[in-house]
């Protein structure tokens, strides 16, 4: 049932992948978009950590993606023209992305050759109790710090965007 | 028995109970708003217009489903699906009573109690802001696409204080599934008051319990801030190309909407199906009087009716109240129907308040909207959580 489950949001989170950057129209790519994160909602809950699978849904593609699709219709983007790619780039670029792939696996399998299988079930320490506790204890400094730098990224935006008043 | 056939049961239970007031509060709203504006509201179609609902489906049914030439169609067709689906799956974590036993089965009022109960409502709730902006933006009309626009940047400003005002009563929970929730607001302060969370102490959630409900107004896109479909200057906003069932789609959406967050914020703020005195003052007894002096009102108003049709059928209407008044006066029922009864009541008054409130305030300006939400609600809900942190660490249980 798990491996089964699996299959089929792995297959949906790879086909919403390749349409992301397969589909001319922006909007049908930003759709694309949150049909990944939400393949990958299903597979953090197969996994046993709903509070990840959770917040994946309410932050990606409930608040990050909506704010996507918002400046695209408010921008109002149309369909992007194929774009007129060279002959080398058309032939060799699938073959180049398969050897990509190849060796990400190798190099993958080479690093973590003694690591455990991930095993449907086994896992319950992904409720909310657990993941708060490891936040505010092991990855205190690595939290704050991060939430710094989001800080740092919004005001850096806002200061980018704003228009200059004389 | 068999985990599939209970389940199978209590949806078809639920999703039954789910229609008929989905129907039927629209017959209510209708009915309420007209006697606020001084009309009778609908009349012709049965008894009191009782019959209404059904007309109104039939209308809808029968009418043609007309695509526009312009629509993006696939996704014009999902927005009004989307609606439809994610306001009707959040009743699934609600609780509607305790722990049961029926012929030998023990099993909870609930569909399914998932510990990230809360979690999986927001998670369904900032979704469905989808629908409404897949529908303003694939109709290709303009009206369409400003209400779907002011409705995600409504939808994702209003979030924000509804997450927020939620956060605080979990604190004093200490739980997000909410059945558990609402077991920890069992009990009584100084013998009188409920437990619930908007009384609670360390920490009484009375700002929370506000944010959260005018958020949900917000949310559920409904007077004062039904901007999206603003009819005097969008036409209908989002839905304005939608005819027949994909326009009936939205309009049970909104209903449906309601519904859950008025059944949330039952069960987070309000107690749930705790009843509002304790049992030992008799609270089981409560729901057995209430339709009693219920059926005694309609048998006096009955008397004095101004239409003859009436003074024959009101007599009628007040023995049948009658009757479930007696149910409830089993003890052996009790266990199994005050509990939901307790929780209808709450949310149901939830539900006449968002009508209310629909007959009473004029629509917001986009710009106070915007305003309110960011410098007012977001500023007081996230004051409310931290005063509530500090009080819970201050005093914990």
């Amino acid at each position: 049932m798990d491996a089964v489950l699996f299959l089929v949001f792995a297959a949906i989170a790879v086909a919403c992948g390749i349409s992301v950057v397969v589909q001319r129209h922006p909007i049908t790519s930003a759709i694309s978009l949150i049909g990944v994160m939400g393949a990958l909602a299903v597979l953090y809950l197969l996994l046993g950590a709903e509070f990840l699978a959770a917040v994946q849904v309410v932050v990606y593609a409930g608040a990050i993606m909506v704010l996507f699709i918002f400046v695209i219709m408010l921008l109002n983007a149309g369909v992007e023209p194929p774009g007129g790619r060279s002959w080398p780039v058309r032939l060799l670029g699938l073959p180049m992305l398969v050897i990509l792939v190849g060796l990400l696996s190798f190099v993958i399998r080479r690093v973590f050759a003694g690591g455990e299988e991930v095993r449907f079930g086994a896992f319950t320490k992904g409720g909310p109790r657990e993941i708060g506790r490891l936040l505010f204890t092991d990855y205190l400094l690595p939290f704050e710090v991060t939430s710094v730098l989001i800080l740092v990224a919004i005001l850096g935006a806002v200061v980018l965007a704003r228009k200059e008043i004389d | 028995m068999n985990f599939f056939v209970l389940s199978l049961l209590k949806a078809a239970i639920v999703i039954s109970v789910l229609m008929v007031s989905l129907l039927y509060l629209q017959w209510v709203e209708r009915k309420v708003i007209a006697h606020i504006q001084l009309r009778m509201g609908p009349y012709r179609v049965g008894p009191h217009g009782l019959l209404q609902p059904f007309a109104d489906v039939l209308k809808l049914l029968t009418k043609e489903g007309f695509i526009p030439s312009h629509v993006n169609l696939f996704f014009y067709l999902l927005a009004p699906f989307l609606a439809v689906s994610l306001a009707l799956i959040s009743i699934v974590v609600v609780p509607f009573g305790p722990e049961v036993e029926l012929f030998g089965v023990r099993t909870t009022m609930q569909l399914t109690d998932l510990n990230i109960g809360i979690l999986f409502v927001l998670a369904i709730s900032s979704l469905s802001v989808y629908a409404v902006t897949f529908a303003g933006w694939a109709s290709n009309n303009k009206y369409s696409l400003l209400g779907g626009l002011r409705s995600a940047a409504q939808m994702i400003s209003y979030e924000l204080p509804l997450a927020l005002s939620l956060g605080a009563p979990l604190l004093v929970a200490g739980s997000l599934s909410l059945r558990e929730i609402v077991l920890a607001q069992q009990g009584t302060i100084l013998g009188i008051l409920p437990n619930w969370m908007i009384f609670q102490l360390p920490a009484p959630q009375l700002v929370g319990f506000l944010v959260f409900l005018i958020a949900a107004f917000a949310e559920t896109n409904r007077i004062p801030f039904d901007l999206p479909e603003a009819e005097n200057e969008l036409v209908a906003g989002f839905h304005t190309e939608y005819s027949s069932l994909k326009f009936a789609s939205f309009f049970m959406a909104e209903y449906a909407n309601m519904i859950t967050m008025t059944a949330i914020t039952t069960t987070v703020f309000l107690g749930g199906w705790l009843p509002p005195f304790p049992e030992t003052l008799g609270s089981n007894w409560a729901p057995a009087v209430i339709f009693a002096l219920l059926g005694a009102l309609a048998v006096y108003y009955s008397r004095q009716a101004p239409r003859p049709k009436d003074r024959r059928t009101l007599p009628w209407v007040g023995l049948a109240l009658f009757a479930v008044a007696a149910i409830f006066l089993i003890p052996a029922a009790h266990p199994l129907l005050v509990p939901p009864f307790w929780f209808l009541a709450k949310a149901g008054f939830l539900m006449f308040v968002f009508i209310w409130v629909r007959g009473t305030l004029p629509r917001f300006r986009y710009d106070q909207l915007m305003q309110f939400a960011w410098k007012f609600m977001f500023p007081v809900a996230l004051v409310n959580l931290f005063a509530t942190a500090l009080l819970v660490a201050l005093f914990p249980r």
